[in-house]
């Protein structure tokens, strides 16, 4: 069984790990968005950028962040011997 | 069915895609001798429908933790494919590439929402509810929070939002049965209803999950196939996914020529539209980005806060296992969204382009009247030529049609042999069957679990408790088809308004619950009702009463409003009532570590 000592390491590295990730999560979901109009204007493989990153871009972002996100914590909890 | 089942699942699967490629070729074969367009089509939806009313039967119990959340022995692999065909509903299926062939740019803001929506699945709730050890959503709500007004407030917001999805999903099979099937649409729905009850009724969330992965199987390939075959048939490349950006560009400069958005329809057909948004233009300034992101916003929040999903993740065996779900789930769900603008993209420009043969824009109306696949889809009411203007050229504000069209019909506008449309017709009644299953599911699930045994009748016996599931199940079935079966357009339009009113009255109560350990009963009750309240009293404002919109949240966006209430509600009176006791706070440090036993038993 973990000790508390180990318990609340885990407990702060998972958070920093969430707020990471929510901070790219945010980028590619609202931000990149908020300039779609400008990005519009910058040619990529062909596309419009805005229009890119709407159909494509973002939700690539998405499926690589979970990716990593999710072997990022399983490390954690790992080395925080709170793995099940 | 147990463990030698678990192990064999890779050959199962494997076995039943190639039983259905074979499915498919074998169609192709009797179309090749003659066979008709229709009886294919009836193959096609029998057939498959059998098949999950098989698995469904397989997969019947009578044991309480099988029933609620599959015995908890889904690998995260095949949960990933069930919850991509839980998620993606028939209009998914039918009517995202549609929207974004009419609404352009703005419309994407879904394609973000609902892919995203699941990083905050997988961050803030699916690995901690997973530990939890609940049933259903209301079970962590009334357990974290302690007592039946939270639990009663957490499935009233449950039901609203999922019945208002359900009816549609009930109404998608009802229509496609009935156009496949060549019955009555009335008839449709309830033959539709009969195949996901089948699905659910005798094995709860083990049959249905098994049945969603045989459902995603069929959706994905009725969804790809379709778009690579006319891609490199037309020489836009072996993967269009990525290879499309010049077609888009393409669209800009027709659309430029053609007049779209100057020119604007001067008739009008009921249910039908006229392109007038530009592709992939982006329109400027501050206020469209804050529409954008603002729906963004909604349809993630919901995605993080609607039961059917989330509840998914309580069939994993382990924490890790959740975890893992939700990234398999989002690149299941990834594959058929990062197609769905590539085929918008194709068929505008097969339709406008004048140097492809399937061109029709600018051509002269009576040669595109003559088309047949003009012809047979005008027939059944889905599209409409005029000729506005008398010059006996079609113009771009002269061709009405149904969004729908554009992943029906686009086979046959490609020019591809007819058992193509068939496996369309059986991709979108898999994805509308999976989602229709998965709410049902969710709401019968909350009533029996959360309502009639733990506030009605904790005495119950197992016994009781699955037999008054399956009740329920029916009633709820038998209600939904009942208000499909009316058309009311106001409620079938209205997917989106299940994520607004999802978020507006959990999302806070559940990220919070997880996150924040001063959040107490007092803090959550107030949360879910007054968040709930003011969500939907701004959708009545807004769509019902006349109102004008705050800022240009309309009723697509009603959640922004609700979520804003809902947290200032719940952390204003979190912290002027008392912290939660010693033992609540200690049940949330259990469930933000992986290891250990569940907070609550394993059958409950």
């Amino acid at each position: 069984m973990a000790s508390s000592q180990n318990k609340a390491a885990h407990w702060q590295r998972t958070r920093n790990l969430t707020y990471v990730t929510l901070a790219i999560w945010f980028f590619f979901s609202f931000f990149v968005h908020w300039f779609g109009a400008e990005l519009n204007t910058i040619s990529f493989m062909g596309f419009p950028l805005g229009f890119y990153m709407a159909a494509q871009g973002s939700p690539i972002a998405f499926v690589i962040l979970l990716f990593w996100s999710t072997r990022r914590q399983e490390a954690i909890d790992e080395e925080c011997g709170v793995a099940e | 069915m147990q463990k030698g089942f678990i192990n064999n699942l890779p050959r199962i699967y494997g076995l039943y895609t190639g039983g259905f490629l074979g499915f498919i070729a074998l169609m192709a074969i009797l179309e090749q001798f003659g066979v008709p367009a229709d009886v294919l089509g009836i193959l096609f939806v029998t057939f498959t429908i059998a098949i999950y009313a098989t698995i469904g039967w397989l997969s019947r119990t009578m044991q309480v933790d099988a029933y609620y959340v599959a015995g908890r022995e889904v690998p995260p692999f095949y949960n990933g494919m069930a919850t991509a065909a839980d998620w993606m509903s028939g209009a998914s299926f039918v009517a995202m590439a549609g929207g974004i062939y009419f609404g352009g740019y703005g419309y994407l803001a879904f394609i973000v929402g609902w892919t995203g929506g699941y990083v905050l699945v997988n961050s803030l709730l699916a690995p901690y509810l997973r530990k939890f050890g609940c049933y259903t959503v209301p079970d962590f709500i009334g357990t974290r929070y302690g007592g039946n007004t939270a639990r009663l407030l957490a499935v009233i917001v449950l039901v609203v939002a999922s019945f208002t999805y359900v009816t549609a999903q009930i109404n998608a099979t009802g229509t496609i049965a009935a156009r496949a099937l060549q019955i009555s649409f009335e008839v449709g729905v309830w033959f539709g209803l009969l195949g996901i009850l089948l699905c659910s009724m005798l094995g709860g969330m083990r049959a249905v999950t098994w049945t969603q992965v045989a459902q995603y199987i069929v959706l994905i390939i009725a969804y790809l196939v379709p778009v690579f075959w006319m891609s490199n048939a037309q020489d836009f490349g072996l993967i269009p996914q990525f290879s499309y950006g010049s077609a888009v560009e393409r669209i800009g400069e027709l659309e430029a020529a053609a007049g779209v958005g100057q020119l604007m329809p001067s008739e009008s057909f009921v249910g039908l539209r006229a392109l007038t948004t530009p592709h992939a233009a982006a329109s400027e300034g501050a206020f469209a980005s804050w529409q954008f992101i603002t729906l963004v916003m909604v349809l993630m929040c919901g995605t993080a806060s609607l039961p059917h999903i989330l509840m998914r993740y309580f069939t994993t065996p382990s924490v890790r296992d959740a975890r893992r779900s939700v990234v398999y789930s989002l690149f299941f769900i990834f594959l058929l969204y990062f197609t769905a603008p590539a085929l918008a993209t194709f068929t505008k420009l097969q339709i406008m382009d004048p140097n492809l043969a399937t061109g029709i824009i600018g051509k002269s109306i009576a040669d595109v009247q003559s088309l047949e696949w003009i012809q047979k889809w005008n027939n059944v009411g889905f599209l409409a030529i005029s000729d506005s203007n008398g010059n006996g050229l079609l113009e771009i504000n002269e061709f009405f049609m149904r969004g729908d069209i554009v992943v029906l019909a686009t086979p046959e506008i490609a020019g591809l042999p007819y058992v193509i449309s068939g496996l369309v017709a059986a991709g979108g009644m898999a994805a509308a069957m999976s989602t229709a299953d998965g709410l049902l599911l969710a709401i019968a699930n909350a009533l029996s679990h959360d309502l009639y045994y733990k506030i009605i009748d904790p005495e119950a016996d197992t016994r009781t408790r699955l037999i008054v599931a399956r009740i329920l199940l029916l009633i709820i079935g038998a209600g939904g088809a009942l208000v499909a079966s009316l058309q009311l357009s106001s409620i079938l339009g209205a997917v989106a308004w299940a994520f607004s009113f999802a978020c507006s009255g959990l999302f806070f109560p559940l990220v919070l619950g997880v996150w924040w350990k001063r959040a107490n009963r007092q803090g959550a009750v107030a949360g879910m009702a007054i968040g709930f309240l003011a969500g939907s009293y701004y959708l009545y404002h807004v769509r019902f009463a006349g109102g004008t919109p705050i800022l240009g949240l309309d009723h697509l966006r009603f959640g922004i409003v609700g979520m804003a209430a809902s947290l200032v509600a719940m952390v204003g009176v979190s912290l002027a009532t008392e912290e939660p006791d010693a033992e609540t706070q200690a049940m949330v440090d259990a469930i933000r570590v992986p290891g250990g036993d569940t907070v609550l038993d394993q059958t409950h």
